[in-house]
This record gives structure tokens, sequence and C-alpha cells, in this order.
């Protein structure tokens, strides 16, 4: 508890509550003692405009008990838990640590639900109704933000649901993907390639390479000057899982489709990032988004 | 009185207390003054019982009852499902509750403008259970005077035993009452079961707090409860006028009271009918005297008119010294016909009117209820995209409700832009009563629409013979 920038303040809520409290229980202690005089018609015997008077009643003593033991309640309450400024009261509670512990009973209450899934494949787990609306639900507040709702990525975020795969979509290398996140790096190469001439045809040949509407003048002049980008993407354009390269030969554009969003890939390069889920998500839950994912672009084993 | 500047100044001159006319300096607090009502029969007394009977049955046996495969009256706070009969219902009905309880509010205004506090002396549960643990106490501990012998006297064997059968048979019927109370949250049967076998420790403190409460209100709290913890007791006298009826004692007959001998002439001797036998004050069950008039404390249940209209028997002296009358009735000695024509005042009318109005509302509402209903959230990630073939796409999460109790197929179908359609599946099958989020993609082929945002419109539609359709606004973003 340091939520305060001097301990002023500290003291200052710490006398403000107690006075309060002490205050009350005076209050009641004096009033108790205190007698009136009562008159045989039970009236204050005060009167007001000829003929109001005001009836003596007294509260009920059950009353004053119940706001003495709520007085003593607060005490209590105020020595076993935070409230007194910066004391943390007795039983060291803290709204962290309730959380903490409220997560790691929900976990254990969760572990034998995943045990069943531990010893499943992800193959079968993808046709597992109840692995699946788990999934879903990691997917739903884990993976939505960037690949969308429906899997289907957007701009600069993949679709998980064409088969199409920066990093290879077999189950252990989309595990491999959630644990430890990726980096992808397209470098500028607008230097190696030339000037931007250059550039503009070897837009149009890696458009002819998925059959997309090119000028095919440019794309055989751009042909030559792929070469640059074969390490990567390989002679054929057809990319490499290991380097994350992706394919150029399947019509499917992450950063955006057209002459001028290539040219801008090749001028500017990228470097897009996966972050990992280690440490974020129980290996229990990898397992099961894993599955999840798997299954958004492949028929489960269930199904076989 | 003048002040300096002339003007005249109203000053409230107050009389200081008489010393002379004292009595014993008394405390702030008052300790309690235990009641010991006299048990009466008579008209009030039969009704009183006729409610106890009637609001206990639906109370204690309405859990009971099974609708299908489940139980007819059910409030599953856990599934957040509300079952009443036919009808379940959602917390996104939550409007049915207000509406409820405007119709229960205006209700009460209703009687109490015509007929007084009428729920407080028959039907509210603190006067139900406060007669049901009275009765028990009259049974094991008999009536007024022995129950005040026993509390006076000394520790014997006899007073162990009776104050033990009384408060055994006070827990066992507190504890029913919060078991049944429990089982309109937790279906009655499996809680049977669950408490017989010690499961669910939330199960059993609810049981035991609403036992406890019921124990406390009703075995000890009583009359206290209406004097000094219930707002309605003390707002009810807002809707009281001087035709509203209320039990009230004709003072211009009784008055000047005083005990007499049954043969002798009262009136010649210039005494009034009251004897001043103190039964109406001896029945009253919170304790007060009804011949000082109108008090809050009255809870309006008519034991003292029984308890009058006996002696007055027994005296030979006409019914009715105290009786259930209006102020004006009293006042302008008006018969019962007389009185009757007030009821139709405006107050009356306009409180009948209102709670008609939202009664029908409500009645109609619920009957043209659509029993499907459907949310719809844009996707938080894409704002739009070009997919193949340059379609344009936009995705949104649609939860869509089976608020039947029967599984359904729906349709999901989209309207407001030119060519735009559901590309994704398009039917739907959610499970009875359940929910679930659709993640469905919208298309437009490339250039239909303007740059912006556009509305249109989802339609979902059940597929079942009971057609159900919604339709929800949503919005298409078509980039730059």
């Amino acid at each position: 508890m340091s939520d305060f920038t001097s301990n002023f303040w500290s003291i200052y809520v710490t006398a403000l509550t107690l006075l309060g409290i002490f205050g009350c229980l005076l209050l009641l202690w004096i009033t108790a003692r205190k007698k009136v005089e009562s008159t045989a018609d039970n009236t204050t015997g005060h009167v007001w405009d000829g003929d109001l008077m005001e009836m003596n009643n007294p509260m009920p003593r059950w009353w004053m008990w119940l706001f003495v033991i709520t007085s003593v309640f607060g005490l209590g309450y105020l020595a076993v838990y935070p409230g007194l400024g910066n004391y943390g009261g007795k039983l060291g509670w803290t709204q962290l640590g309730q959380y903490d512990s409220e997560v790691n009973k929900a976990n254990k209450e969760l572990e034998p639900m995943y045990a069943r899934f531990a010893s499943m494949k992800p193959e079968d787990m993808a046709g597992d109704a109840q692995a699946m609306a788990i999934g879903e639900r990691l997917f739903m507040n884990n993976c939505a933000q960037c690949h969308g709702s429906d899997a289907r990525g957007s701009k600069g975020f993949p679709n998980l649901s064409d088969g199409d795969w920066l990093h290879g979509g077999t189950p252990d290398k989309i595990h491999e993907t959630i644990t430890k996140g990726r980096v992808g790096v397209m470098p500028p190469m607008a230097a190696a390639v030339g000037s931007p001439e250059d550039v503009r045809n070897l837009a149009q040949y890696v458009l002819s390479l998925s059959g997309s509407p090119h000028d095919s003048l440019r794309a055989s002049l751009g042909k030559e000057k792929f070469g640059a980008c074969a390490a990567c993407h390989g002679m054929d354009g057809k990319g490499n899982q290991a380097l994350g390269a992706p394919n150029l030969t399947d019509d499917i554009w992450l950063h955006g489709w057209g002459e001028n969003a290539i040219i801008a890939m090749i001028n500017n390069g990228k470097t897009n990032e996966m972050p990992a889920q280690e440490g974020k998500l129980t290996d229990a839950q990898i397992n099961v988004l894993t599955a999840y994912v798997w299954g958004l672009s492949n028929k489960p084993g269930a199904a076989r | 009185m003048t002040t300096p500047s002339g003007k005249l100044r109203k000053v409230i001159p107050i009389t200081p207390a008489d010393p002379s006319k004292d009595g014993a300096a008394a405390s702030f607090y008052e300790a309690q003054k235990k009641v010991y009502p006299r048990s009466i029969s008579g008209v009030f007394a039969r009704w009183r019982w006729i409610l106890v009977f009637l609001t206990q049955l639906v109370f204690y046996g309405l859990p009971w009852l099974e609708w299908g495969q489940r139980q007819s009256v059910l409030f599953d706070l856990d599934a957040k499902r509300f079952y009443l009969f036919g009808l379940v219902l959602y917390p996104q009905d939550f409007i049915y509750l207000t509406g409820l309880l405007i119709i229960s509010a205006l209700a009460l205004f209703l009687f109490t403008a015509v007929a007084g506090r009428l729920w407080c002396g028959f039907s509210c549960p603190q006067t139900v259970y406060t007669e049901i643990f009275m009765w028990i106490e009259h049974k094991v501990e008999g009536d007024r005077s022995a129950r005040m012998r026993l509390d006076n006297g000394g520790w014997t064997f006899e007073k162990i035993r009776k104050k033990s059968l009384k408060q055994f048979l006070w827990i066992a019927v507190s504890l029913w009452t919060g078991f049944t109370f429990v089982g309109y949250f937790v279906p009655i049967r499996q809680l049977a079961g669950e408490l017989l076998a010690f499961q669910g420790s939330w199960q059993i403190f609810w049981v035991f707090f609403y036992g406890f409460a019921t124990y406390g209100n009703a075995g000890f709290l009583r009359e206290q409860v209406c004097k000094y913890m219930c707002p309605y007791a003390r707002f009810q006298s807002a809707m009281f006028d001087k035709d509203t009826l209320v039990v009230s004692y004709d003072p211009v007959r009784g008055e000047p009271r005083a005990p007499r001998n049954k043969s002798i002439d009262h009136k010649a001797q210039g005494l009034g009918d009251c004897i001043d036998c103190s039964l109406c004050v001896q029945v009253c069950p919170t304790g007060i005297d009804i011949r000082h008039g109108l008090q809050y404390d009255c809870i309006g249940c008519g034991l003292c008119v029984d308890a009058c209209n006996t002696v007055m028997d027994k005296m030979k002296y006409p019914r009715g010294l105290i009786r259930y009358t209006t102020q004006n009735g009293v006042a302008q000695g008006w018969t019962s016909r007389q009185m009757l024509r007030r009821v139709l005042r405006p107050r009356v009318l306009i409180y009948s009117t209102v709670l008609l109005g939202i009664s029908v509302a409500m009645v109609f509402s619920l009957m043209a209820r659509t029993p499907l209903k459907v949310d719809v959230v844009r996707d938080r990630a894409a704002l739009s995209r070009i997919v193949a073939g340059g379609r344009l796409e936009n995705v949104y999460r649609l939860q869509i409700m089976n608020a039947t109790e029967a599984p359904q197929r729906y349709r999901i179908s989209a309207q407001g832009l030119d060519g735009i359609e559901v590309a994704s599946e398009s039917e739907i099958e959610i499970e009875p009563a359940q929910s679930r989020w659709v993640a469905v993609r919208l298309q437009i082929p490339y250039g239909a629409a303007p740059a912006g945002s556009h509305t249109v419109h989802f339609d979902i539609e059940s597929l079942g013979e009971k057609r159900a359709h919604v339709q929800e606004k949503a919005v298409f973003l078509v980039p730059r």
C-alpha cells in the first residue's frame, strides 16, 4: 500500500475514520445516559399553532445495540482488512492477491478438463466439440484482436483458415508459432534491384507468378531482376517456410494486392511480428489452441 | 407581532413542557415491550387465516410443480434463465420485472387508497409468518394471560418443556421456509437431495440465512418491523384520504368510556358505549390502542373490530363501535352505501387507469415477445478487407439466442447494399434456451458502394414451425 504521495494523507484518512466511529459511539453513549421528562399524554409538551403536538416516541433499544454492533464490526473490519490509510490489515489482503488466488483456483478447477486433452493428438482434439468450444473462446480472447474473430485476418495479419502458411501448418509448427512467436522480415530491396523502373518491372513479374492481371512485357523484363528475391522466395517464387518467406504464386496478398503494394514492399521492406504467447497462456491452453487453429483449415481427425 | 421594519412576522409560540404533568424520566431508547396478543375469532380473523392458507399454499407448493421436464417456476441465477410455467425469460427481459414491480406498486397504491392497509394486515409475509408463529405459540403456551404468567414465572420443568417445544416448532417452520425459498432458485427436488447429503455449502448457507430471517422476524421482531423498519408502513399514509376505509373507533358513540354493569341504562347515566374492557388493545398484534385514532402502527388487520363486536354482542349493544369505515363515514354517520359512492374518486380512478394500462401493455408485450434475440457486434480486428475476386468483406459477430425450449435452425441474411450477401454459413442450429456467437462475413462486389460507412440490416429468421424474425442494424465499412 503506497498509494499516497505523502504520509499526511494516510494519517488524515485514518484519523477521520476513527474519529467518525468513536464520535458516533460517544454520541450514542451521551444520548443513552440522558433522561427526558415524559408527560402523562406521551407528548413532549411542545405545542405549535395551537394544536400541533410532538409525540415522544423513543427509539427502540435494539436499534441502539445494532448501532453499537455495527461500530464494533467496523473496527474489527478495519483491523483485519485495509482501510486505515497505509495500514494493510492483519490478514494482508490485497486486490492483487485476491485476483491471483481466484485465477489459481480457476486453473485448478480446469485442470481435470485439460487433463483429458493432454493425451490427445491435435488432429483428434480438433474433432472434439468441448475442446473446440474452449479453443474458440481462447482464440476470441487472445488471437481475434489481430487475426479477426473469423480467423481470416486482414491486411498484415495472416488468414489462418486458408491452408496457406508462412511458417508451416503442421500442428508442431503451429504450436511453435503460438509458443515462441514469429518475426517475419522482408528487407528493403530497392538498391539490390536497381532503378525505380526495374522495381516496377519486378512488381509486374511478381504479379504474373500468381496469374494476376499484369503487363507481360514489363514482367518479362522484371524476371531477370527476380534473382535478388530468389534467396528467400525461391527461384520459382513459391517461398520458404523455414524462413517465413511467403509463397508469391498463390494469389494471397498479406500486405496488399496490386502493383503499388508490391513496389512499396520492395522499396521499404517490412518487419511483421507475431508475439509469443508463452507465459501468457498455459501449456494446456496452447495445446487446445493449436488444435483449434489447425482445425480451421483441416478436416478434424474424428471425421476419419 | 411586528419587526423593527414594521413587517408582520409569523412566530410560532412554543409552550414549554409542563413539569407538573410529568411522569417518570424516560430514556431516549426504550426497551421493547413484548406484545401478548389475545386470540380472537370473527370475520377479520377468518379472512386473515384464509389469506395465510392461500399465500402459503402458493409459496410452499409452487416449487414442487413440474412443467414438462423442469420445475414450473425456477429462477436459475447461475444459468441466467428464468422459468415461469411456459415462459422462459432472459436477463434481456429484465424490463418485465420492472413492469411487474410497477404493477405491484400501483396495486398497493390502489388498494391502500380504497381500503387502507389491506396488504399489511392480510398478505404481507411479515404479518402472515407472525400469525403462523403466534398460532404455534398459542397452541403450545396457551392464550395471552397464560403466556404472560409463563414468562413472568420462574424456570420450572413445565416452562422449559413448553419453551423448547415452541422453539423446536418455530425452527422447523423457519428452516422449511428457508428451504422453500432457496427452492425457487435451485431446483427444489435436487436441493432436497443435496441437503440430505450435506452438499452445496452456499445452498445450506442460504437455507439457514432465510430460515434465520423468518425465525427472527416472525418470532421476535414482529411489530417492530412494521413500526421501525418498513418503509411501506410510513408512506402508505400518503395514499389515505378521508374516504379511505380504515379501522376506526367511533368516539361519538363510545365516549365517555367506563366500565359498567350490563343491566344499567348507560345512556341515562351519560356513558358512551365503550365499556373500557381493553379487549381491543389485548388482541392487537402491534399492541396499540385503536381508540387513540388512526396511527401509523395500525396495520389494519381488523382484529379489534372482531374483539369489540363480541363485547357489543354480550352487552346487547349494536355492533360496530370499532368498525371498518372511512373518516368521513364516522364524522358524518354515513351508511356503507354512502361511503361506497365515494369510492370512485379521482385518485382511485387514476390509480386504476394507470394500473390497467400497464397490465394490458405488459400482457400484450409478453404475448408478442419474439423468442429470438440477436446482438450484432462488428469484428474488433478487421475494419474491411479485400478478398479473392476483389470483393469487399466485413466481419461481424452475431450473438443469436434461442429463447424457445426446442432446438431451432436460423437463417441469416443481409440487406441494404447492392449485391450484399452472406459469405459464411447462412444457416445455423442452436440448442434449446442457449445462445451462440457466430462469426458472419458480409461481402459486396468491389465498387458497389462508395467509400465510407453504410447502414445494412441483418435478418435472422427461424425455420421452425413458429416463425420468429428479428432485424438488426449494422454498419458496413468500405475503405478509401
